[in-house]
């Protein structure tokens, strides 16, 4: 069985096969009892269980986990973590599914991935993130014109109660080195 | 009472009444918040997904300086999702020699490094364990007569790491909302999720969560929140929320409520800052639960006639 799966893992970089070797590891002891799946409040929205995912991982099935929107519909609430009978850190496992497919670059990885992106360049930019900032560069990202027109009458009510403050320079490029430095170790972009 | 004090970057936006009414509340207690100098981002829910390692860099690049300027004292923090962050530096990464020896690599690039030894802790946790229910009892000087609150913890200061309460079905909040003269207002959806970062790429899915919460917290005076997130989305989306079957409640910070009941005004716990307190929601508050100061009132109309 180790080579049937180890044909499907064929990774195409390291980044790619040491998230895929973690991911291993995390779920490796599921014994698929279905607690992660009860527990989770987002499930509706998923369209394979977490429970089913698990299982897609062991089995190295790759591009069906690619394809999967189930990691993106994760809100790190934890609820899994705490319940599963194997203590695995299944709110880890989610969060190196979106880095997967962040190195695989499909479409639902730009959309999705968009806001953490836009979250991050703020952060290395500035140190502290401005939440103007943060919205300016996720509807760059998302290049959908009518999106900032969906956020409009919340930004009209937050700007009438002194909530959005205009981006200053903050405290600079202060994160800057760490970022580099984590880039070099990680090889991520 | 000392504290190194992170408030993380939505206090400093969106959340200014947390962060406001979080240090007049802890002074009122005799609880010292020294802010952590030149903190920066702890990377929330976002470098998770990017990156493993700044994922734990940004959280520890603060305990790194705390411990280094600041004799290593107890970091307070008030967000759940910085609390979360910080926290898992000393749970995943101490301990881990591998792990513990990349991150001070990273940490190396801006001349610091964490050893391991600084105590991460929640404002209510600080509440519980240092302050006490008693001490804000004997404080209280306009106590809520009555209101009924509905406390909401949310999910990262419960989870994966119980650290002050019991995740299951917590009840930290409840001893000072009956200090403060408050009744605990029983629901179900107090630990569950309010979607979080998903609000913002899938709002279609967090927002079903909100209206289940809001639903459920129907006959409730407020809801009492202890994280910028959960504010922000208990409260912003409530119409939304509405349409899916959401009731609506108004949503408070804890620290604005205890900072009422020990005396301070609205103004200075920025109650106009709150979405979802409209003047209307104000005023049913009031004729229900929150007796209005009565000088205040009469000053307004003297002012009105003047
Ligand atoms: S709760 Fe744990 S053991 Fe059960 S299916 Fe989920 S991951 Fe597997
Ligand atoms: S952490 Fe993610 S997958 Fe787990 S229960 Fe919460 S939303 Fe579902």
């Amino acid at each position: 069985m180790s080579g049937a799966v180890r044909k499907t893992w064929s990774p195409a970089s390291e980044e790619y096969q040491a998230i895929l070797g973690g991911l291993r590891e995390t779920v490796g002891a599921c014994m698929q009892c279905g607690t992660c799946t009860a527990s989770c409040p987002n499930w509706h929205a998923m369209d394979v269980t977490p429970r089913a995912m698990w299982r897609m991982i062991q089995f190295g099935m790759l591009d069906e986990i690619l394809a999967s929107r189930t990691f993106w519909m994760c809100s790190a609430c934890y609820m899994c973590t705490l319940r599963c009978p194997r203590g695995l850190k299944l709110t880890s496992a989610m969060a190196a599914l979106k880095r997967l497919a962040r190195v695989d670059g499909n479409a639902e990885a730009r959309r999705s991935g968009a806001f953490y992106e836009a979250f991050m360049d703020d952060v290395e930019a500035h140190g502290r993130v401005q939440e103007t900032g943060i919205m300016q560069r996720y509807f760059l990202k998302r290049k959908n014109p009518a999106l900032p027109l969906s956020f409009l009458p919340l930004g009209v009510k937050m700007l009438r109660k002194g909530k959005i403050h205009l981006p200053s320079k903050g405290q600079g490029g202060v994160l800057m080195p760490m970022f580099a430095k984590a880039r070099e170790m990680e090889g991520w972009t | 009472m000392r504290y190194a004090y992170y408030p993380g970057c939505s206090l400093t936006e969106s959340a200014r009444e947390y962060d406001v009414s979080t240090r007049a509340v802890m002074q009122r207690l005799g609880a010292e918040l020294v802010e952590i100098p030149d903190w920066t981002c702890c990377g929330a829910s976002a470098a998770e997904p990017v990156s493993k390692l700044m994922n734990y860099a940004l959280p520890a690049r603060n305990l790194a300086i705390v411990e280094k300027e600041m004799d290593g004292i107890d970091v307070l923090v008030p967000c759940a999702a910085c609390y979360l962050n910080l926290l898992k530096v000393n749970r995943e990464v101490v301990g881990d020699r591998h792990l513990h020896g990349q991150l001070n690599e990273v940490l190396a690039a801006s001349g610091l490094s964490y050893r391991g030894d600084v105590r991460v802790r929640h404002l209510i946790d600080v509440l519980k364990n240092d302050v006490g229910a008693k001490i804000v009892e004997q404080k209280v000087t306009d106590g809520l007569q009555g209101m009924k609150l509905a406390p909401y913890y949310g999910c990262q200061i419960l989870r994966p790491y119980p650290v002050f309460d019991e995740p299951g079905k917590p009840v930290s909040m409840e001893p000072f909302i009956k200090a403060m003269g408050g009744e605990v207002f029983d629901w179900s959806m107090r630990n569950r999720c309010c979607g979080a970062s998903l609000m913002v790429g899938h709002p279609e899915v967090a927002v079903k969560s909100v209206a289940a919460i809001l639903a459920d917290a129907e006959g409730a005076d407020a809801i009492v929140t202890v994280c910028p997130l959960c504010q922000m989305n208990l409260e912003a989306y409530q119409g939304r929320a509405v349409r899916e079957g959401g009731k609506f409640v108004p949503v408070l910070y804890l620290t604005q409520l205890l900072g009422l009941a020990l005396g301070l005004d609205q103004e200075s716990m920025q109650l106009d800052k709150n979405l979802t307190l409209t003047p209307a929601a104000r005023r049913d508050i009031a004729a229900r639960a929150w007796a209005e100061p009565v000088p205040e009132s009469e000053t307004e109309t003297a002012g009105a006639k003047g």
